[in-house]
């Protein structure tokens, strides 16, 4: 199944949850936050929270800024 | 000493984590400004770069972490960045920016007041940006904002204090503590700042892409404390009339 990942699409097996593809990404859990489908996930979903065919997924973090 | 939201600052100094050539770089100079609180950004991991966080390089005990809303066009968009700060572990502390024009990057002052209004509902210590606009500043600070942040130009242009009149009613007026920022390109217009009784002014670009961002750092620092010491000690009016330094009487041998 396909989800949109930061704007791009990517093929995952079904019954991926966000922790898995935050591994696959090669991003630690704690320097991320993530809302999938507009919905602010908090770090203890990551583990729970399943993907589903055609999610949203924005992985967001602090970045230099004034 | 400067005391926002019941934190105490004992530097005027608040430093932007923006466009510096390197982490290091930014840590040094950082380290250098003496300031307490930076601002940083939230943006999309480049997923083509995954190691690459400010957070690693930063130490969470020696700065208070100002996250702030650029990018956002209207409340809702800075209200989404809020709470994804917050959920981030950015704490409840937030710089406030609604900036819908790209070419000007001035502030939303309606959007702004309203994303306060809503922000600050849900608990969180909001220092909006915004143009030197005496009317807004008391608005917001009836609204629940901690501070205030005028800007002395538009963002990233160096020009200084060019909002001087707004920012000296702004200051005479305001309840909650009055942050100088953007703009603000040289040690030169933080001191004038400081100089007028501004609480404090944030600074990045000037710091970030100067030649040597640690000496300047530090350059800014000193200018802080000049300008923060001169405004306590009491500056002398201002007169369009010259008046002698040297007595008037005693003269009499000349004539």
């Amino acid at each position: 199944m396909k989800v949109l990942c930061n704007g791009k699409a990517q093929e995952i097996a079904p019954g991926t949850r966000v922790a898995d593809c935050l591994r696959e990404l090669g991003l630690e859990a704690s320097s991320v936050v993530v809302e999938c489908d507009g919905k602010i996930l908090t770090r203890e979903e990551y583990e729970s929270h399943e993907l589903q065919d055609s999610s949203v997924l924005e992985l967001i973090r602090f970045v230099g800024g004034g | 000493m400067l005391t926002i939201a019941g934190r105490k600052f004992r530097s005027r100094l608040f430093g932007g984590t923006g466009k510096f050539s390197s982490p290091e770089v930014m840590k040094e100079a950082l380290a250098a400004s003496g300031c307490e609180m930076v601002t940083v950004a939230l943006r999309r991991v480049d997923l083509n770069n995954p190691a690459d966080d400010i957070m690693s390089v930063l130490d969470r005990d020696r700065y208070l972490f100002l996250p702030n809303t650029s990018g956002a066009r209207d409340a809702g968009e800075a209200i989404r960045l809020a709470r994804l700060a917050r959920a981030s572990g950015g704490g409840e502390w937030l710089k406030l920016e609604v900036t819908p024009d790209p070419r000007t990057l001035l502030p939303d002052p309606i959007e702004t007041l309203k994303a306060t209004e809503e922000l600050v509902r849900e608990g969180f210590k909001v220092l909006p940006y915004i143009n030197a606009d005496p009317i807004l500043a008391l608005r917001l600070q009836d609204a629940g904002a901690v501070a205030v942040m005028p800007l002395g130009s538009p963002i990233g242009t160096n020009q200084g204090v060019l909002t001087r009149f707004q920012i000296e009613i702004i200051i005479a007026q305001a309840q909650v503590p009055v942050i100088v920022d953007a703009g603000l390109g040289a040690p030169s217009h933080v001191a004038e700042a400081m100089e007028m009784g501004a609480d404090a002014v944030l600074v990045n670009t000037a710091i970030a892409v100067a030649g040597d961002p640690v000496r300047m750092a530090r350059a800014f620092a000193m200018a802080v404390e000049a300008g923060r010491i001169a405004y306590e000690a009491g500056l002398g009016s201002v007169s369009k009339d010259a008046a002698p330094s040297s007595p008037d009487d005693g003269l009499g041998f000349l004539r």
